[in-house]
């Protein structure tokens, strides 16, 4: 019976193409919209998740000020010393590697080819602390990082820039108006949420603060955590160690700032996971009100189609099979319309997903939840049409002009 | 077979509303109507004719008395038990033909079988079979709006003979047709109450179909007036 009833459905909605179409469109955009969202938000969330790892996992950045950026008023707190950095080394357990970094940016040039990048001055301890490898060539020589040697290992996108194919080991190019000789090319790491990751000419520390920055500070501190310990405690150790070593007094705040990268990748992560449910849930909105397009319309066809009622009626059909008729021609509909717009998610997050530089990643759960919606809403919204076309008198609606 | 009608109404009442603007359509009606007859109902406007042939279709229930169809009790079965007798023994024609637009004509003609759960072959050589005998097998895949209204009429007979029924119920089946069409259709149900041995039960205006009918019943003010013998008879 009910193969039969299916079979009357589709040939009911055969009948009324377009008009099945409209009905159902509703449920095609909401559904659509609903899964593209939530796909993309899901690759948003990926992407967040990979950028920050590629922070380095079990990283603990240490910065002066207070907080995200360097605080408000007041006077801007010391940068650290080279001091700090041994003592991070020798003093506290649990440490794999530890890497100063100062910041400079300026442009590149080799053979007329000009390119504005980044420079990072730090020690070979980078490579480590980021888990981040030469591809081609070495990192510097204890004492070219003694000396301050002018030697740089750039990034991919720096070499595509200033070598295109040539081999740009052993080269030497201007930076800042400084020449200095290509040791290594870092592996490949892409786009990061923070810009081009490859963008990027790394060189001996004390090279950047002779020539750039002109003190010997260092900005920043990378502290890599050893995996066997546990990252907060070793923070809480590290944060003592600094206020002792910057003579801060108890009940004082802290003029530095430890970042966990783990607890940054969880805080976005968890950031974007709620940006996803908000846009998902103003998308399913747009289901419900497909929804009611549907009960609007089916509505609208018992009363155009109460002859055909009528004549069921009288050829014998029963009052139930007349409402599943109804109900099944809503729900075939509405899964119809769930299908097709899932279809359309999965071409707009395909085709949009590169232009966010977001991954695409297809989630069965998310599609078949959508789906599964759908039908519902058929079943929901069609019910009260089918039942009112199941109520009707044959007599009443086979004189039904 | 005098002893044993297939359709038998006694005294049977039907009240539309209630109170003071209540109607009494039926004011008990006795009608014995023998199985392969071929009855033609007549009367006028509002003399109960056609709220008599609701009740004999089992579309509707008496207010009061009883109606036996094949010797059961109709006035005491719920809806969807009359809509199973239907289903089982009964067939209808209507003046405006009835049949689902954009479908076509074998579709219309298999509709019931769908409801009686045959498959489709079944249903195509039953609805074939049917198309063949009201003589329109050839445009079994025309719609509605592709045939003349004496064709229409034509798959509206086939839809109801499809499932050899007992009793054809046609209401005013020639009323929207010329007398050219109307004769066909007339040939053709008296062809079929013949040689299909289906009871034919007719409402009628115009004497002229009433002639191909056996018996004649007139209505009258709710009541049964007359019962004649038609001139076929």
């Amino acid at each position: 019976m009910l193969g039969t009833t299916i079979i009357l459905a589709f040939r009911a909605i055969n009948r009324h193409k377009l008009r099945s179409f409209l009905t159902t469109l509703g449920i095609i955009i909401g559904v659509a919209a609903v899964v593209t969202m939530v796909t993309l938000g899901n690759g948003a969330t990926a992407a967040v998740r990979e950028q920050i790892s590629s922070l380095g996992a079990n990283v603990l950045q240490l910065r002066p000020g207070q907080g995200f950026g360097r605080g408000g008023g007041g006077p801007r707190p010391p940068d650290f010393k080279e001091a700090d950095l041994t003592a991070i080394q020798n003093q506290l357990t649990g440490v794999r590697a530890v890497a100063p970094l100062v910041q400079s940016s300026g442009t590149a040039i080799y053979e007329g080819n000009n390119w504005s990048t980044t420079v990072y001055g730090t020690t070979s301890a980078y490579s480590e602390v980021q888990q981040w490898k030469v591809a081609d060539g070495r990192l510097f020589m204890p004492e070219e990082e003694e000396a301050g040697k002018p030697v740089c290992i750039i990034g991919n996108t720096v070499r595509t820039n200033l070598f295109q194919n040539n081999d740009p080991l052993g080269k030497r190019m201007r930076i800042k108006g400084v020449s200095c000789q290509v040791i290594g090319v870092l592996s490949t790491r892409g786009q990061g949420g923070f810009g081009d990751q490859d963008d990027v000419v790394v060189m001996p520390i004390r090279f950047v603060q002779r020539r750039f920055t002109g003190d010997r500070d260092v900005s920043q501190i990378m502290v890599a955590v050893d995996d066997a310990y546990d990252t907060a405690t070793v923070q809480a150790s590290l944060e003592e160690l600094m206020r002792e070593r910057r003579k801060i007094k108890p009940g004082t705040e802290d003029n530095f700032n430890v970042f966990d990268t783990k607890q940054i990748s969880d805080t976005l992560t968890g950031t974007t996971t709620i940006l996803t449910q908000i846009v998902g849930a103003v998308a399913a909105i747009s289901l419900l009100v497909g929804g009611i397009g549907i009960m609007n319309i089916m509505l609208v066809s018992v009363t155009e189609r109460t002859r055909e009622i009528g004549i069921r009626l009288a050829i014998g059909a029963v009052a139930r099979e007349v409402l599943m008729q109804f109900l099944v021609e809503a729900i075939v509909l509405s899964c119809l319309g769930g299908l097709i717009g899932l279809l359309l998610a999965l071409v707009a997050s395909i085709a949009i997903a590169p232009l966010m530089q977001v991954p695409f990643l297809f989630d069965v759960k998310v599609n078949l939840i959508a789906f599964l919606f759908s039908a519902a809403i058929g079943v929901v919204f069609g019910y009260f049409p089918a039942r009112r076309a199941a109520a009707l008198n044959p007599i009443d609606a086979l004189r039904h002009e | 077979m005098a002893d044993n009608p297939i359709i038998s109404l006694r005294g049977v009442t039907k009240i539309y509303g209630e109170g003071p603007t209540a109607f009494q359509a039926l004011k008990g009606i006795d009608l014995d109507i023998e199985q392969g007859d071929f009855v033609a109902v007549m009367g006028p406007s509002g003399s109960g004719k056609s709220t008599t042939m609701n009740i004999l279709g089992c579309l509707d229930v008496p207010s009061g008395g009883a109606f036996l169809f094949k010797g059961r009790h109709v006035e005491a079965l719920d809806r969807d038990q009359r809509a199973l007798l239907r289903r089982r023994y009964l067939g209808f024609v209507f003046q405006g033909f009835n049949l689902l637009s954009r479908t076509t004509a074998l579709e219309n003609v298999e509709l019931p079988l769908l409801y009686r759960g045959e498959d489709k072959k079944t249903r195509y050589d039953m609805g074939m079979a049917a198309l063949d005998k009201v003589g329109l097998k050839p445009w079994w895949d025309h719609t509605p709006a592709e045939l003349s209204g004496g064709q229409q009429q034509r798959v509206a007979i086939a839809r109801a003979i499809v499932t050899q029924p007992d009793v054809l119920l046609a209401d005013e089946p020639t009323g929207n047709l010329d007398s050219e069409r109307s004769i066909e259709i007339m040939e053709l149900l008296t062809d079929l109450n013949r040689n299909s041995g289906i009871t034919v039960l007719m409402v009628t205006h115009e004497p002229d179909m009433a002639a191909f009918a056996r018996t004649i019943v007139h209505f009258k003010d709710g009541l049964v007036e007359r019962v004649d013998a038609g001139a076929s008879a």
